[in-house]
């Protein structure tokens, strides 16, 4: 038997299509673990990040932090924290909120950074305060690369929540988790195969939004 | 038409004003400077002498060190930073317009900024767009579909649309080519005509300063001034040898644009209409060069009085009479040009419509230029005008 063909035995299988473990509960779990992982990322990256990014101070301590988070194994992670915590969703988020914050930090301050100086002087001296330089002036022509951090983050977290199976949780992992457990290899590879669709889908979204939320004027078309 | 106030210009004035950057820099060193209200004073000098430093301490962009600057009498430090720089129009070198936002929304920026309602401040924008020479069929596009000269009208239309007493202006036109930056200064000039704002306008260009400024502040090295004066008293009479090399080598003909070509003494001997009779060109004969005018009085070109026949003049073999200069209008610079471009030497004189008024020799030109100077020696060698650090 080959990939495809237990890929073909898992999604024929009608008893996967509902239930506790079926396939629309265990993708409605997995979204609202990726949800709220990168909901919490941004939470913190976002702000952080336009504010460094406007000041342009504190951009080294930045980068190390950064470079320090990604260097973060996120199961290793969670694996301590799960006995210094015990288990829970917790446990589960704060590898994920780790593993997000980076690109998010990151890529908001470079994005700022990199908007031409001469609108955000204009923007100044025409007596805008700076608040409203940020948001209304900064932040729109910045926005392109920022939603690609946000992307990068989201992409890494729908692979990464798999792990929350490990802590008794529900979401796609457990199809992978459960799988090499009985050793039920459709499983594995129907699971793996929806985790990677998630994350396309996911693309897709990042770019629909880049259509809508994006000025014309910046994508210059 | 929305029935906006006219707010007009206002006095600004520089006390001795050092700006010393905390690396130690000093980009302005004791300046002093009274900027007249309703009028285009214009800092020039080369690149490093402290001119950006000047105007962004007018704006408080920059914090002088030392010193006091007065607008109307009151010290800029008196009211808050944002009130003091939305009664200032600012407008910088690659315009700086906002790219995801219209036109029409960029040069609307300031009044939404004030309160006032999307809908007034789109019409005040559209206002503006025509004043500043616009298309307004361009105001729902992007920057990036406008070209630079397009740009920096946004530019100078954005900083206008509060009706600010008080423009600032830094290099503005200096990334555009010389088509069109003659163009965007020409545009100014009008604009200027018509609203009579305070303009500051920063250049490193000498020929910029001297076609705009009401009064030109020359600066030096080391963020001082070298001279404050008039464009014409600065040809005139350069303070010293750093203004008169930075004036450059041509400044003699350069100041002729101050002087009108009106008080030319004009001939019209040598002017022969193509119908002329014998009797006419006879009497014309003893210049060596006539000047042919269709029968409406406008020129065709210059001829040798032996290769004219009465009745029959040939109008294929003149020589061209070059450009023609408007005695009303023109310098004596632009007199000069054309005495000199022509091929016997002589300049043609027309009028509005283009009808010939007469002509005029190098020589005769020469002699007005020696009247001219001699008559402004007297003036140039007063006190110049405008505070003396
Ligand atoms: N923020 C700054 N920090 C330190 N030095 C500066 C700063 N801005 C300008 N300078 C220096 O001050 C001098 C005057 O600069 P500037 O006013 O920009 O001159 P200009 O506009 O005439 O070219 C230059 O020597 C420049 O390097
Ligand atoms: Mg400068």
């Amino acid at each position: 038997m080959n990939v495809l063909d237990f890929a073909g035995a898992f999604f024929g299988d009608g008893a996967h299509w509902h239930g506790y473990d079926g396939i629309p509960q265990r993708l409605l779990e997995h979204v609202q673990y990726s949800l709220l992982a990168l909901g919490l990322a941004a939470l913190i990256g976002l702000p952080v990040g336009l504010v460094t990014g406007h000041t342009g101070r504190g951009g080294n301590a930045l980068a190390l932090v950064a470079t320090a988070a990604r260097a973060l194994p996120s199961f290793g992670l969670l694996v301590l924290i799960v006995i210094m915590m015990g288990f829970g969703l917790l446990p589960v988020m704060i590898p994920l909120v780790i593993l997000a914050v980076p690109p998010i930090l990151v890529t908001t301050y470079e994005a700022v950074r990199s908007v031409d100086p001469a609108p955000v002087d204009a923007a100044r001296g025409m007596g805008m305060r700076e608040g409203r330089i940020l948001l209304q002036v900064e932040l729109p022509v910045a926005l392109p690369l920022i939603l690609s951090g946000l992307r990068s983050a989201a992409i890494q977290i729908v692979s990464t929540a798999t792990i929350a199976a490990y802590v008794s949780l529900g979401g796609l992992g457990r199809y992978i988790v459960d799988g090499l457990y009985q050793r039920d290899y459709e499983k594995v590879v129907g699971g793996a195969t929806l985790v990677a669709v998630l994350a396309l889908v996911t693309l897709a979204l990042f770019w629909a939004a880049g259509r809508l939320a994006v000025s014309p004027g910046v994508r210059r078309r | 038409m929305s029935a906006h106030r006219r707010v007009f210009g206002a006095l600004i004035r520089m006390d001795s004003v050092t700006k010393r950057y905390p690396d130690g820099t000093v980009a302005v060193d004791r300046l002093s400077l009274e900027i007249p209200d309703r009028s285009i004073t214009v800092l020039v000098g080369p690149s490093g002498c402290g001119k950006t430093t000047t105007l962004r301490m007018i704006n408080r962009m920059v914090e002088p060190s030392e010193g006091t600057i007065l607008l109307d009498g009151e010290d800029v430090t008196r009211q808050p930073v944002t009130t003091l720089r939305r009664s200032m129009g600012y407008v910088i070198q690659n315009a700086g317009l906002f790219q995801h936002r219209t036109i029409v929304d960029n040069i609307a920026t300031v009044p939404r900024m004030l309160g006032r309602s999307k809908r007034e401040a789109r019409e005040r924008a559209a206002e503006l767009m025509e004043r500043v020479g616009l298309d307004t069929a361009l105001a729902r596009r992007y920057p990036y579909q406008l070209s630079g000269g397009q740009q920096q009208r946004v530019g100078v239309a954005r900083a206008l649309a509060a009706d600010p007493p008080v423009l600032l202006m830094d290099e503005p036109f200096s990334a555009v080519d010389p088509v069109v930056r003659k163009g965007l200064q020409d545009e100014l000039l009008r604009i200027q005509d018509e609203l009579g704002k305070t303009i500051v306008f920063v250049t490193h260009d000498i020929d910029e300063a001297i076609r705009l400024g009401t009064m030109v502040a020359v600066m030096r090295e080391g963020g001082r001034l070298a001279q404050y004066a008039p464009p014409a008293e600065l040809l005139s009479a350069p303070a010293d040898a750093f203004v008169e090399d930075f004036l450059g080598a041509d400044r003699g003909v350069r100041r002729l644009s101050f002087f009108p070509a009106a008080g030319l003494e004009l001939t019209t001997v040598p002017v022969v209409p193509v119908d002329a009779t014998a009797k006419r060109l006879g009497a014309a004969a003893k210049s060596p060069y006539l000047l042919v005018t269709d029968v409406d009085g406008r020129p065709l070109g210059w001829s040798e009085p032996r290769d004219l026949t009465p009745g029959d003049i040939g109008t294929d073999r003149l020589l061209p009479y070059g450009r023609p200069f408007t005695p009303g209008t023109d310098s004596l610079r632009a007199a000069l040009d054309c005495a000199v471009l022509s091929p016997t030497g002589w300049a043609v004189a027309v009028d509005a419509d283009g009808k010939v008024l007469g002509v005029v020799s190098q020589s005769a030109i020469g002699e007005a230029i020696r009247t001219a100077h001699a008559g402004h020696a007297g003036a140039a060698s007063a006190p110049v005008t405008g505070a003396v650090s």
